[in-house]
């Protein structure tokens, strides 16, 4: 990559964050450490996996809301993890968290797990007691 | 503030050699992320279909996370402290000794509790590289690599970041060298010449199916087979990982083959063998492919081309192939 063919397409990721450095050749042909703020291509596939976890979390809030699911899964999806991640973070077995998903087992879960929860997923425990009353919790907590 | 008396921030592509080149600078060794990174040999290609993130096989340019910091010190004969922690509290206790006596460290920690990220970024990634300078109030000063300027996390937050769980947990692991070989004694062109052999044996004959140029090859079938399951979500998440895995998350662009380059040029004014020189410009066109592969993805992912999948597939083994010639040309060289 050459100095000039650098990418400096204002990442919407990274506004505000500063740039990245990266490595490019010079008109020399010497290597030197060079920065960008990011390329259409990065924004372009991260968009589309945050969008995927968009739907999955919003698919998830509207059934907890009508009680058919937990607010665990609203979470899971909302902090950009998965099943199998949310279990190892948790220190969990795979299919206990599974459970958790279930709004009746869920109902049932003792407080100091639930804190557990909220602890990994950054929010006050009635956000998950209450979800219901709760509005949209913001990831940058 | 600022505990480290005299210590200047520096803007690196990737955490652990931007870590690693921090902490041997500050003991007086100086050596560029590209000679970190190249004589860690720590560049490599992995596909492991059966380890699966977020349900997405993994995809890696470099060895494993931890690598460097493992493998630098053991090559170059610096003697090293690596510790990790049971009590989260006797490691931030440490820490504030370790500043108080202006002890440089680099602390291991989990991206999703790294509260200076911008939070589209904050996944759960357990094996991130900073270095701690100062404290202020509940505060401390991040010196992390692929930022450009000093950041600061909550002690709350920190802590939570160096006692994440999962995978790669980084167990509280702060490390740092304890002494460092005299740069004018070290013998860096039989260093570079190891370093070499090494990351070219395991990319031209890596064992097994899904490291190096087999590995490669392994993805570029897999992405060709990709249109005929003809799942439109899936096709996308898949290339958008490999992507992610290439230009996000902190090479230095094109799957660390550009900071390669800039290593393997690096080489080549040490050593003056000309195979170097020509093996460096290779592996930028390298990684110029690679880059040209993510585009054509991109394009895929954004649905503004209507190509296949299996159209794609070629250029990766286009990738595939000009690294196989290259790694030739390095070992009929070192």
């Amino acid at each position: 990559m050459k100095i000039d063919d650098v990418p400096q397409d204002d990442n919407r990721t990274f506004k505000g964050y500063g740039t990245k450095a990266v490595y490019a050749v010079d008109g020399q042909g010497h290597y030197t450490k060079t920065a960008t703020s990011g390329w259409e291509v990065e924004e372009v596939v991260l968009r589309d996996v945050l969008d995927d976890f968009d739907a999955l979390a919003a698919d998830a809030k509207s059934r907890a809301l009508r009680g058919e699911a937990s607010p665990i899964e609203f979470f899971l999806y909302r902090r950009l993890m998965d099943l199998p991640s949310l279990a190892r973070a948790m220190g969990l077995a795979k299919w206990r968290v599974k459970r958790h998903l279930r709004p009746r087992v869920f109902n049932k879960l003792d407080t100091a797990l639930l804190q557990q929860y909220a602890d990994l997923f950054r929010i006050d425990l009635s956000a998950l007691t209450h979800f219901k009353e709760t509005t949209d919790i913001e990831p940058d907590h | 503030m600022n505990l480290i008396t005299n210590y200047q921030h520096q803007h690196f592509a990737h955490c652990e050699s931007g870590v690693m080149a921090t902490l041997l600078k500050y003991r007086g060794l100086e050596l560029s992320e590209p000679m970190v990174f190249g004589l860690s040999g720590a560049l490599c290609f992995a596909f492991l279909p059966f380890m699966k993130f977020g349900n997405m096989p993994l995809v890696s340019y470099r060895m494993f996370p931890g690598h460097i910091v493992k493998a630098l010190p053991k090559r170059m004969g610096i003697s090293y402290l690596r510790k990790r922690y049971r009590n989260p509290d006797q490691a931030m206790q440490e820490l504030d000794d370790y500043l108080e006596k202006e002890q440089l460290v680099g602390l291991q920690t989990s991206a999703y509790h790294t509260t200076y990220f911008p939070p589209e970024m904050r996944f759960q990634f357990n094996a991130h590289n900073i270095i701690i300078v100062g404290k202020e109030g509940d505060e401390y000063l991040v010196s992390d690599p692929v930022f450009d300027s000093i950041q600061r996390i909550k002690a709350a937050d920190l802590k939570l970041a160096r006692f994440a769980r999962g995978l790669s947990a980084p167990r509280g692991l702060a490390h740092y060298p304890l002494e460092v070989p005299d740069p004018e004694r070290m013998d860096r062109v039989k260093l570079i010449k190891k370093a070499i052999k090494k990351t070219v044996n395991m990319m031209l004959y890596a064992p097994v199916p899904w490291i190096g140029i087999k590995g490669i090859n392994y993805l570029a079938r897999r992405v060709a087979k990709l249109s005929s399951k003809g799942d439109a979500r899936y096709t996308r998440l898949f290339l958008g990982n490999v992507v992610r895995m290439q230009e996000e998350i902190g090479t230095g662009g094109g799957g660390f083959r550009f900071m390669y380059a800039s290593f393997l040029q690096e080489a080549f004014q040490v050593t003056g063998w000309q195979a170097l020189h020509e093996a460096s410009e290779r592996m930028t066109a390298v990684g110029d492919a690679w880059r040209n592969f993510a585009l054509a993805c991109a394009q895929i992912v954004k649905k503004s081309s209507s190509a296949d999948p299996d159209e794609i597939a070629p250029l990766l083994r286009q990738c595939g192939e000009n690294e196989r010639q290259l790694y030739k040309l390095l070992k009929s060289t070192v």
